[in-house]
């Protein structure tokens, strides 16, 4: 074989989370009480338009969820360097490596370099870019090279753009419902920016490069798989613990209750990014200990991603615990419950028939609405020094990076307003989606007793 | 009411003592001292020697838990680094500095920075949220929501960097960072005080609004505006005062962890306040200090739970303490 598959456990994880949001899906759509609910979600435009854009940053985060390591050529070794299929997608951008700094689009590199002179002497000046517009033979062509390559795209766009709009027709006869036009305006949106962009990047560094000359753009691609595996891996630690702990310390009461409180009460006290860093220096020191578990560096801080997400899990579960444990109580209290009681149902029984699936939308709402704000606190975690692997890429480790250079003069702004735009629309989505999760799932707004 | 404050004083003992076998197992139980000495000196060629010399100098050098040479409880890790630290004794940093007195001395530029923000920020927070409250369903609402959510979809490290670079770079208004003392502290504390404060408009106007829509649907507020008062006293007499419980709830909770200062404005603007020295600490893998910080930090988070209760007593007549 010419590479061979490595599974990160993150990788496996994030695959795993894929195919149980599938069955979820699969399931709702044959139980309509279930369907219900999502159906009035995705009635509005903004739950649409958010979800395209998700889908988006889910498909590049899942294409570098399947990594493999090359056949090292002329012999059986495979190479250390992990790579993902997201990485052959852009493997230009990846290979296409300048000296240092240079603007979005630039030809020339962003630093003077001595450039030796054919009769001898030597000048100082802008040196040509190694990759970024090395095909035009006379630069001042730049200009209207861009311009071309960035209308090719955008009439490419417009073609695809224009046979979505038509599709929109039969879909909205069969879920008339649903705001298809919002669905393919979002469509069109992307790739009346992504294609140009795909159309430039081919032959300059559309975001620029970094210090080490790396593609920005690439990086930005690069970090939305850490956003993902952070906004949801969590859940995997948060969701048993919360539900586990809130429903049963509201069920049972008594001393189960006390000693649950207990538990979250203590935990809430310790302060979250205190308690993180703690876990988190705790664990690199057992890294350090135990360098025979890991064979790539992949691996290490694949591991070391993986126990921030747990981390992460830990710190947040309380939140919902108590939000569980007010509603299990409200609910136990409840005629039907008591009737369960009186007909001998056994706790457990209850306890999973009757009051799990009535919690279920809290769980839901709870789950959408802390994505974001995981995305978000990975970027801080990595500035304080105790977020991802320095050597990952990740929003967190761009903006660290990017801040230093906001000091040089002439200032370095592209790495930090890639990040910033990436995260951005990342973050805004998930908020608006969490938004509308919300108002579908909440039965006061469905009864008309708040106002949306 | 003294009953109710001596019981809750009493609760937050275990809850303390939790915490510090919380911090103990995560400090001593998943790596032993001699891991740390080993991060502390460099993992690369450490002789045991020098382990056993670090160890000695930080006094890791001592059994877990039970000193079994001398039968005592005393002389071990436990006793001496997280039971005094209910003593407020937290020993000596990595360079050697006695933390409690950098605590005392970093506490003042910390809550120089804090109290404003959270005074002009809430103040701001509530005016913004009643100002789309008052406005619902109409453009302004709309478009006053979508300013919160863009707002709060921006990472705060954005915020701070952003705003250091316009206000100090391109403006020139103020120092980029640092920090002095007296009248001076003003001009360096500015700056960041603004930005947090400008941070936390989106969630927080977005998070007041909808306390007062809730507020809003309620009873009493149909039977006022059925007597015919007007929207605005209704608003301002009526939902303000009610929606006060549970604004309370959120912001007094805060208030003792003023004291802690935030970590990213003060690290970023360079201002020696308790953030920093948090942030330092991580940095630098000093375990002493993040141990007492995370001991501090529950105390105070305690001690604002205490305060959300007595504050509603203030607020709301019908809740008594006993």
């Amino acid at each position: 074989m010419p590479f061979a598959p490595l599974v990160l456990a993150t990788d496996a994880l994030l695959w795993a989370l894929v195919a149980a949001v599938a069955f979820y899906a699969w399931y709702c759509r044959r139980k309509p009480h279930l369907a219900a609910p999502w159906k009035r979600v995705f009635q509005s435009p903004a739950a649409v338009i958010t979800s395209v854009v998700l889908v988006c940053y889910a498909a590049i985060g899942l294409a570098d969820s399947l990594h493999f390591r090359p056949k090292l050529e002329g012999g059986d070794a495979y190479s250390p360097e992990v790579l993902s299929v997201l990485d052959l997608a852009l493997a230009g951008l990846r290979e296409r490596r300048e000296k240092t700094y240079s603007a979005p689009l630039a030809t020339r590199l962003y630093a003077r370099e001595t450039i030796e002179l054919p009769d001898g002497k030597s000048t100082r000046e802008f040196p040509r870019l190694r990759h970024g517009g090395a095909h035009l033979a006379d630069e001042s062509e730049a200009l209207k090279d861009i311009l071309i390559k960035g209308g090719f795209g955008l009439l490419a766009a417009l073609i695809l753009s224009s046979l979505i709009f038509l599709s929109t027709k039969p879909l909205q006869k069969r879920w008339a419902d649903v705001p298809w036009l919002s669905a393919a305006a979002a469509w069109a949106a992307i790739l009346a920016i992504s294609l140009p962009t795909a159309m430039l990047a081919a032959r300059y560094h559309v975001l620029g490069t970094d210090k080490v000359g790396t593609d920005v753009l690439y990086q930005a691609l690069k970090s939305i798989r850490v956003s993902l595996v952070i906004g949801t891996l969590t859940t995997l630690v948060l969701l048993p613990l919360g539900i586990a702990l809130g429903v049963m310390a509201g069920y049972f009461r008594g001393w189960i209750d006390d000693a649950i409180q207990y538990l979250y009460t203590t935990l809430n006290s310790i302060p979250g990014v205190l308690l993180i860093a703690a876990c988190v220096l705790m664990m690199q020191v057992f890294v350090d200990r135990h360098p025979e578990l890991f064979d790539t560096a992949a691996q290490r801080a694949d591991f070391r991603l993986l126990v921030l997400c747990a981390v992460l899990g830990l710190t947040s579960w309380t939140g919902l615990a108590r939000l569980l444990r007010g509603e299990a109580l409200k609910l136990s209290q409840l005629e039907y419950i008591q009737a369960a009681h009186a007909f001998g149902v056994s706790d457990s029984r209850i306890l999973g028939r009757h009051i799990l699936p009535n919690v279920a939308h809290i769980v839901i709402i709870t789950l959408v609405m802390d994505f974001s704000g995981l995305v978000l606190a990975e970027a801080v975690l990595s500035y304080v020094g105790v977020g991802v692997d320095p050597a990952t890429t990740s929003f967190g480790t761009m903006i660290n990076a990017a801040r230093l250079e906001m000091g040089r003069e002439p200032i370095v702004w592209w790495s930090l307003a890639a990040a910033f735009a990436f995260m951005f629309l990342l973050v805004l989505a998930a908020n608006l989606l969490a938004d509308a999760v919300r108002d579908g799932f909440d039965p006061r707004v469905r009864m008309g007793t708040v106002p949306v | 009411m003294l009953a109710y404050i001596v019981r809750r004083v009493l609760y937050a003992i275990p809850i303390l003592v939790g915490v510090n076998l919380i911090t103990f197992l995560l400090f001593f139980v998943v790596n032993t001292p001699d891991d740390m000495a080993r991060m502390q000196l460099g993992t690369k060629r450490v002789t045991p020697d020098a382990i056993e010399k670090w160890k000695a100098d930080h006094g890791y050098d001592k059994p877990l838990l039970w000193n079994a040479k001398e039968k005592t409880l005393t002389k071990t890790i436990f006793f001496e680094k997280s039971v005094k630290l209910f003593a407020f004794d937290f020993g000596a940093a990595e360079d050697g500095r006695d933390i409690a007195n950098e605590i005392a001395t970093r506490m003042w530029p910390s809550l120089a920075l804090a109290i404003p923000v959270f005074l002009v920020g809430l103040a701001l927070n509530i005016t913004f949220a009643m100002f789309m409250a008052f406005f619902r369903a109409t453009y302004l609402d709309f478009w006053g929501v979508v300013l919160c959510v863009a707002m709060m979809s921006i990472s705060t490290l954005f915020y701070i960097i952003g705003g250091q670079y316009i206000a100090s770079k391109v403006w020139h208004l103020v120092p980029i960072s640092g920090y002095d003392g007296g009248f001076d502290a003003l001009k360096f504390l500015a700056l960041p005080a603004l930005i947090a404060v400008i941070a936390g408009i989106g969630s927080g106007g977005r998070w007041y609004r909808t306390l007062f829509l809730e507020e809003m649907s309620r009873d009493y507020v149909r039977t006022a505006r059925a007597k015919g008062l007007a929207e605005s006293v209704v608003l301002f007499r009526h939902v303000l005062k009610n929606a006060m419980i549970p604004i309370l709830t959120g912001a007094v909770v805060v208030i003792p962890l003023l004291f802690m200062g935030s970590l990213l404005s003060e690290s970023f603007f360079g201002i020696p306040g308790l953030g920093s020295y948090t942030i330092d600490a991580i940095q630098a893998q000093d375990f002493a200090v993040v141990r007492s910080m995370v001991f501090i930090g529950s105390v105070l988070y305690i001690a604002g739970l205490l305060l959300t209760d007595l504050s509603y007593t203030l607020v709301d007549p019908r809740i008594k303490l006993e």
